[in-house]
């Protein structure tokens, strides 16, 4: 029996346990370290924007168990190609994000929208609050959208990102990087991260990617070229796996399947 | 296991190129029976406006139903089809955001006690590594807000952060202060 069913049969009869008794998957904690912390000091903009006060435990009950799975009913369009949404080809070096989302177990998570921004091949975003004087690419937009296949998989087609210059600090430029959403199938799995290329010498001097207090899980933010995955004649591949918290239970399973 | 996690980094100042879209607001579409506008501003720690922020928010819907599979009571069963149970929104230049809902029902806690009806949010903005993690409570729920087992871990002086105010027309106000005195409970989930 799965935890959903014994949930269903508690709720549902009241005989396991009484009135209103459920059980419901609980999402792991992340390991210290492994997320940055909300005020860190080499990044400056933390200082006013985090909360001093001690948070407050909040258990995972129905509304942090579940979440929006937004599909084709509410964002439809999906854009995994973001070297084709203009008349003509962007300007830089093309290139293939493919991976899998999983959840801590090692599960794969379907059905389960991820959404990017970035850079053009210059270092500009398109946005109106951007002044950064590089050029801006007339075929380059730089968003994208797709939702995850039943392994959990997804693939993007974008141009390398640039670099640019932040004012965070004398002379501070970021790492190149591609901004990922994500939702998971709970609230409590929501994470919003950034994809950085292997071997960028921005890396070891960003304090937005060194706020990870953890070494290993800031190399888990590195996508890894591919050979495999590289097209040949066409683009070039990294491959970046992206883990969200994972829950021992059958949370993924519907109430009802036998 | 939990090891393995990739790492939470900050949404950055030009998420708006992606996230926000024009429905994102309506939890409920607009001009739905019932619905209540909820407005907030979101200050840093000196009392100034983020003007670059995002909010997000989930919750049940009007019976304390989720169409999710994680809901051990099933399938919602005539259920609004056009009840969307997520918000999104991204904060203006004087750090207001709006977001229209529908009070959502009360919860089981599962084990006999119940939830006030509530909302979950999440705050995203550039300097925020992490998302901040708050609630949504409403000013028309005194007892239920009374029992509710998550305020009641809170401290006393700080819970009316976690319930919104009655405004003007009908609306209600939540205001997000990231420190200050009046700083948001904030919660670690």
């Amino acid at each position: 029996m799965t935890v959903s069913e014994q949930g269903l049969i508690a709720g549902d009869s009241g005989q396991a346990g009484g009135p209103g008794k459920f059980v419901l998957p609980e999402y792991m904690k992340p390991r210290d370290g492994n997320h940055p912390p909300l005020g860190f000091p080499g990044y400056k903009s933390t200082a006013l924007r985090h909360p001093k006060q001690p948070l407050v435990l909040l258990p995972q009950r129905l509304t942090e168990v579940t979440g929006p799975l937004l599909g084709d009913d509410l964002i439809s369009m999906q854009d995994a190609d973001l070297t084709t949404q203009h008349a003509g080809e962007p300007q830089g070096q093309r290139i293939i994000v493919v991976g899998r989302v999983l959840d801590s177990g090692g599960k794969p998570v379907p059905d389960t929208l991820i959404e990017i921004w970035q850079t053009n091949a210059a270092g500009r975003y398109r946005h109106t609050r951007e002044h950064h004087p590089a050029p801006l690419d007339p075929n380059f937009t730089g968003v994208g959208r797709v939702i995850t296949d039943q392994g959990g998989g997804y693939r993007f087609i974008t141009i390398q990102p640039g670099s640019y210059p932040w004012g965070n600090h004398y002379n501070a430029w970021r790492p190149a990087h591609i901004h990922m959403s994500l939702f998971g199938r709970a609230f409590t799995q929501r994470l919003v991260t950034q994809m950085y290329f292997p071997g960028d010498p921005l890396l070891p001097i960003d304090p937005i990617y060194n706020s990870v207090p953890d070494e290993k899980a800031r190399a888990r933010m590195v996508a890894e070229f591919s050979i495999e995955d590289t097209q040949p004649e066409w683009a070039l591949a990294y491959r970046f796996d992206i883990v969200l918290r994972g829950s021992e239970q059958s949370v993924f399973e519907e109430p009802h399947s036998e | 296991m939990s090891e393995l996690l990739t790492p939470s980094q900050t949404v950055g100042p030009y998420f708006a190129m992606r996230l926000p879209w024009p429905e994102g607001p309506f939890v409920v579409p607009a001009g739905t029976p019932g619905a209540s506008t909820i407005i907030g501003r979101l200050y840093d720690g000196v009392g100034d406006p983020i003007p670059d922020g995002m909010i997000e928010t989930w919750q049940a819907d009007q019976n304390g139903r989720f169409a999710h599979p994680a809901d051990p009571r099933g399938p919602v069963v005539d259920g609004d089809k056009a009840f969307r149970g997520f918000g999104r929104a991204q904060t203006t230049r004087d750090g207001s955001f709006t977001i229209v809902t529908v009070k959502p029902g009360p919860l089981p806690f599962g084990d006999g006690r119940t939830e006030a009806p509530h909302i979950d949010v999440s705050v995203f903005a550039r300097g925020m590594l992490d998302r901040s993690v708050t609630r949504i409570y409403f000013p028309d729920e005194p007892e239920a807000n009374e029992a509710d087992p998550v305020l009641a871990a809170v401290p006393a002086a700080r819970r009316p952060t976690l319930i919104a105010v009655p405004y003007d027309d009908g609306l209600l106000r939540f205001d997000i202060h990231m420190q200050g005195d009046n700083e948001t409970v904030f919660f670690d989930l």
